[in-house]
């Protein structure tokens, strides 16, 4: 039965793959949607008959076959579900599956085969990512690891006749192979000290042995383990990725880079929770880099100008939040926040999906503007996506981020708990700096491209009476219509999912008994527990970044919705800042700069110009010549005359004849 | 009567004016000539073993000697004029393109 759940995507992508160039768009879209949602259906009954069993015993495995088999050593291609798998493939088939309708509609305006392509590649996604978070040990969690990368690039890349997307493609997926390599050194030296790559036996393991409070091998292990999760998740320093990562088609960003692929680190440190929790330093640093990355991605989207991009950011920064959690032992809210993160963050990119398509492929938020009226569906549910993130009250990411905060400041972690309070303040800010460009004012018919007019158009409000009026107003007459019913359904589906998803999650403050927390409970057994229920406290800190999320959202609306000049000013007058802030603080630049470049020239001028030229194909060439000088001289002998051989032959025989007799 | 050691002289003189012969002559047809001198001084050695030791082999071996020495001959002198209507020329040193 397990198995199904990911088999079913991939017969999707079998069959758009290989007869999706004959298939009319309506067939391929049917198959791949029927895929993913009889996966879906497959998943809630495998969950409902998980949630049926008693909490000790919560876990449903299925055994598929003997993989590897050597010696004493042998792994099984194993699905098991248990409460934390449970969770994430409810994310992944149900969130996937409403991505997948709305596609649909999306591509709509691609070639019947290119329309088959992407949802064979959207199939084969899904099926790699249930492979990940169904896999029972690190083997097969490993085949859907790649596997999503593989489809990440190959879905990043999907128009690759843009040179920008083909470019992104290869990023991603050259900056994952570094978190990758990462990744498998730290289950081999897993496997090295524990004799087995099964999560469970390793947790098993470690359970009975004592947190390592210095640096050892359990510390190296997660922290190699959490060099995989920074690629995938886009952590400090391995994130650039993903917002480039925003030149695939708008849905992929939904699903795989917001929604799902980019949570499997988060993901994978909660399934070795009781590994990780034996090595405080790892949890450390983990919670230091994602409080990092929350934070400077959080700075970053204030000024972003194309619309996925801040989303990325933002996705950036709230998988940041995640790892925090992870950080402070919160495993269960970090996984909370996982799970409604997916709702909002794919409302929102699917908002500004459906915006783009509106706009004829526009991205850019200084050309947006006033689309509150013409596009009502997508402003409505845009707006309760970003209310969600912002952490306003009632709305699910309030209920996730706020647990995240509380366990950082209830486990002594004061300072991160700060800087994630202040990021907190940013994602209103930013993401409400976005409600505002896009859906209220004025329409900027011909304002600039690109981030050509940095200087005059600070913070991305209208343009500024120097751009030449004659410029061709490429949008002017293009008629707006909202999204069709394929994309609006799939918004409003997660609009009210964004609002009630988070009340699974209620904390006892609130009268609620948190039961997703004691649901994830079995799967965080191994983990050392220094939970502590303080209400009080917990209430008190609600009311903190309640008023931090309003807040935020004032700010946003004080300079981008009413005073626009003044957000204008203060760019001016902190240009050093909000150049480093646009320049994503050059972190492109300085990678290019230390890795790339020094990369480049050393394999230019010291590997190909003297290890390539000089010595191998100087050692091929020497061969080459001594064989020719030494065959100059040889040939000499063969002068052609019949004579000199018969004399030669002659002297031969004399010389063996009197060797013999003579000798 | 002569003895065997005559007879292996006589061998000895003919095998070594045959193989003057293939040296110092020009003309394909006279080496040709010279070789066969040579395989009779050969035959010669046998048949007087055979004869000395009083064994039949030595002749038998001769057999095939002339038999091999008849195909020698047909084959050498079909190369021969082959050879003579390419170059109009019976000089072995005029043949001596087969070289690199």
């Amino acid at each position: 039965m397990l198995l199904l759940i990911p088999l079913l995507p991939f017969v999707g992508f079998l069959v758009n793959a290989s007869f999706g160039r004959r298939l009319s768009k309506a067939a391929a879209g049917a198959v791949a949607c029927a895929a993913m949602i009889g996966s879906f259906l497959v998943s809630v009954a495998a969950v409902w008959r998980l949630a049926a069993l008693a909490p000790e015993v919560r876990t449903i495995v299925q055994r598929v076959f003997t993989w590897i088999s050597s010696g004493d050593f042998s792994v099984a291609f194993t699905l098991r579900l248990d409460p934390l798998s449970a969770v994430m493939i409810l994310v992944v088939t149900g969130i996937g599956s409403l991505i997948h309708l709305y596609s649909t509609a999306y591509m709509h305006e691609e070639s019947d085969s290119e329309f088959a392509r992407y949802f064979s590649y959207l199939n084969l996604f899904a099926a790699f990512m249930l492979v990940l978070v169904l896999g029972s040990n690190f083997l097969v969690m490993f085949v859907g690891w790649e596997g999503v990368g593989l489809c990440s690039y190959l879905l990043i890349g999907f128009w690759y006749q843009k040179k920008s997307a083909s470019d992104a493609g290869k990023k991603a997926f050259i900056v994952n192979r570094i978190g990758d390599f990462g990744f498998v050194l730290g289950v081999l030296l897993a496997f090295v000290r524990f004799g087995t790559v099964d999560f469970q036996e390793i947790a098993r393991a470690t359970a009975a042995l004592a947190p390592e409070t210095t640096f050892g091998t359990l510390s190296l292990i997660t922290l190699l383990l959490f060099v995989g999760a920074i690629g995938k998740s886009a952590q400090i320093p391995l994130f650039v990725w993903l917002p480039d990562a925003m030149e695939g088609p708008t849905p992929v960003s939904a699903l795989i880079h917001a929604a799902t692929m980019v949570t499997a680190g988060v993901y994978m440190i909660g399934r070795n929770a009781a590994l990780f929790s034996h090595t405080p330093l790892t949890l450390t640093v983990v919670a230091v880099i994602g409080t990092a990355t929350a934070l400077m991605a959080g700075t970053i989207g204030l000024v972003q100008n194309d619309i996925k991009r801040v989303l990325a950011y933002s996705t950036v920064s709230q998988l940041g939040y995640m790892f925090l959690a992870m950080g402070v032992g919160a495993y269960a809210s970090g996984i909370f926040h996982l799970y409604t993160h997916a709702f909002f963050k794919a409302l929102l990119f699917l908002g500004s999906g459906a915006v783009i398509h509106a706009l004829a492929g526009e991205q850019d938020l200084r050309r947006m503007g006033g689309l509150k009226d013409t596009l009502p569906v997508t402003y409505w549910t845009f707006l309760i996506g970003a209310l969600a993130i912002a952490g306003v009250p009632g709305l699910s990411g309030f209920f996730s981020k706020d647990e995240i905060l509380f366990h950082a400041f209830a486990s002594g972690h004061t300072i991160l708990w700060i800087v994630g309070l202040l990021t907190s303040l940013l994602t209103a800010i930013y993401m409400f700096r976005l409600v505002f460009l896009a859906f209220y004012g004025q329409r900027a018919a011909n304002a600039p491209h690109g981030t050509a007019a940095t200087g005059t158009n600070a913070l991305g409000t209208h343009a500024p009476s120097t751009v030449a009026a004659g410029t061709v107003a490429p949008l002017g007459h293009h008629h707006l219509h909202d999204a069709p019913p394929a994309m609006a359904w799939p918004l409003i589906v997660l609009a009210i999912g964004s609002v009630v998803a988070g009340y699974v999650g209620l904390p006892h403050v609130l009268g609620g008994s948190d039961w997703f927390a004691r649901f994830l409970e079995p799967s965080f057994s191994g983990a050392v527990h220094e939970a502590s229920e303080a209400a009080q406290l917990e209430g008190t800190l609600m009311i903190v970044s309640t008023v931090v999320a309003v807040s935020g959202i004032g700010i946003a609306m004080y300079f981008f919705l009413k005073h626009r000049e003044a957000a204008d000013g203060l760019a001016a007058r902190f240009a050093g800042l909000y150049r480093l802030l646009e320049h994503k603080y050059y972190v492109d630049e300085i990678y290019d700069a230390t890795i790339v470049q020094p990369i480049r020239i050393v394999s230019q001028e010291g590997l190909w110009k003297i290890v390539d030229v000089r010595v191998i194909d100087g050692t091929v060439n020497l061969v080459g010549r001594v064989v020719q000088g030494s065959s100059q001289e040889l040939r000499r002998p063969q002068t052609g005359s019949v004579r000199a051989y018969a004399a030669s032959l002659l002297l031969g025989v004399v010389l063996v004849l009197g060797y013999y007799l003579w000798r | 009567m002569p003895t065997l050691a005559n007879y292996l002289l006589l061998s000895a003189i003919l095998f070594a004016i045959g193989t003057v012969g293939v040296f110092v002559r020009r003309n394909l047809i006279t080496i040709l000539l010279s070789i066969e001198i040579m395989l009779n001084a050969v035959n010669l050695t046998f048949v007087a073993f055979g004869r000395a030791l009083g064994s039949a082999d030595g002749q038998i071996i001769v057999f095939f000697v002339m038999a091999v020495a008849a195909a020698e001959a047909a084959v050498g002198l079909a190369i021969i004029i082959a050879l003579f209507r390419h170059k109009e020329s019976l000089n072995p040193d005029s043949f001596t393109v087969l070289k690199w």
